[in-house]
């Protein structure tokens, strides 16, 4: 939606700033078929089409900003937030910076923070373990991550990640440590949270990059440890 | 107190949650594009598009999928500024 | 902005039609705040065309799992509007 410090502007519509510059690493065709070959399009898809066309048609939208839109979302992926997690593993004043805000944090590395005004990042350490949920939708540090997966939108989840954390947790294969606290945030308004998971033993030799790469999407949602 | 059909928080369920991940379609992509471009233009924000979509009867709302929720609520939003007439998508595709 | 962090509150259990984001499962419970966010536009408003003016505190609340139910975590952690808030 909109770009913002802290003393934020709200124009915000839904996550998506107009104004940003993007690292695409691809080229996501428009046409591209990820459904059935046409004609064999479902209904829905059918749908969504027509709506466009029509709303192209009447002038309301732009047909190339929709496919800059898509093309901002298909170019978002968790290498954004494992970057950011990574850095904060080997340089510990990034971290407190990171901790304090992590919108400015992700700047300082020339990533997108998206257009949510407000982004915080949670440690996990020794003691505490972090868990993200929405429970009243999907809302999800997309900028930093890409999209959600369907689990964390699906409706189970939304409810036993505040009635039954740990037997989700269970499920996910996450065993806590005895006296580890458990914490779940509910994304309820405009900020998003980001976990910073556990930097695994025995890393001390690796390079930043590789850290990264030890960083997985689920472990930044707080429903897995990295690799 | 009862539960508009989206405030999910502690609703009662014992169901496990299934991890199975799908690439998003391009209708979907196109979804979430339309929302933003509806955003930027000012016709509709990210309040509304949720209103629309706690608004629709709790049976389909469980029974649709995620983007299918965003559709609903994109027509009934756009419908109820008067950017869409009524019926007028529904039309569309009979035609 | 009313509240203070470690301030105790508890949650309205007030009905509202219409769109808000204040979940079911907080109404009535108590809690501490934990964190004052700054202003942000009112959705409740917003969600039926107005503009969320004029902005309203937002706090991140913190409930204790004995505030809540054996199953819930340690803490849970919701961010909540002002006017959803009272002093406890």
């Amino acid at each position: 939606m909109s770009d913002h410090d802290h003393d934020h502007d709200h124009d915000h519509d839904h996550d998506h700033d107009h104004d940003h510059d993007h690292d695409h690493d691809h080229d996501h065709d428009h046409d591209h078929p990820h459904e059935p070959i046409a004609g064999a399009e479902s209904a829905i898809a059918t749908r969504a089409r027509a709506l466009e066309e029509l709303l192209v048609e009447k002038g309301v939208v732009q047909r190339e900003d929709v496919r800059r839109n898509v093309d901002w979302l298909v170019s978002r992926s968790p290498a954004d937030g494992a970057r950011l997690v990574a850095h904060a593993w080997v340089d510990p004043d990034f971290k407190e910076r990171l901790l304090a805000d992590a919108r400015a944090a992700a700047l300082e590395l020339g990533l997108d923070p998206g257009p949510s005004p407000v982004v915080v990042a949670v440690e996990n350490t020794e003691q505490v373990h972090h868990m993200v949920v929405c429970t009243l939708c999907s809302c999800y540090p997309r900028a930093l991550l890409g999209p959600p997966p369907d689990w964390y939108k699906s409706l189970p989840y939304r409810s036993r990640a505040v009635s039954d954390p740990r037997g989700i947790l269970d499920e996910f294969g996450v065993e806590l440590e005895d006296g580890v606290e458990l914490r779940v945030l509910d994304s309820t308004a405009d900020i998003r949270y980001l976990v910073l998971p556990r930097r695994p033993p025995e890393t001390d030799g690796l390079g930043e990059d590789e850290l990264a790469a030890l960083v997985t999407r689920d472990s930044m949602i707080g429903v897995a440890q990295p690799a | 107190m009862e539960r508009a059909v989206h405030d999910r928080g502690a609703w009662p369920t014992a169901e496990s949650i299934d991890r199975s991940e799908h690439e998003l379609a391009d209708w979907e992509l196109l979804t979430d594009a339309l929302v933003h471009s509806l955003a930027g233009e000012g016709l509709m924000n990210v309040d509304e598009l949720r209103r629309g979509i706690e608004s629709m009867p709790a049976d389909e709302y469980e029974r649709a999928s995620y983007y299918e929720r965003w559709l609903s609520s994109v027509e009934k939003i756009l419908t109820e500024k008067g950017v869409l007439a009524p019926g007028e998508l529904d039309e569309r595709l009979a035609s | 902005m009313t509240f203070r962090v470690g301030d105790r509150v508890r949650v309205s259990d007030r009905a509202h039609e219409g769109h808000h984001r204040t979940p079911g499962y907080l109404k009535g419970r108590s809690g501490r705040v934990e964190l004052v966010h700054g202003e942000f536009t009112n959705p409740e408003t917003r969600a039926y065309g107005g503009d969320g003016l004029p902005e309203e505190a937002l706090y991140q609340v913190v409930f204790a799992r004995d505030e809540l139910w054996p199953g819930a975590a340690d803490r849970t952690y919701v961010d909540l509007f002002e006017h959803w808030l009272e002093a406890a």
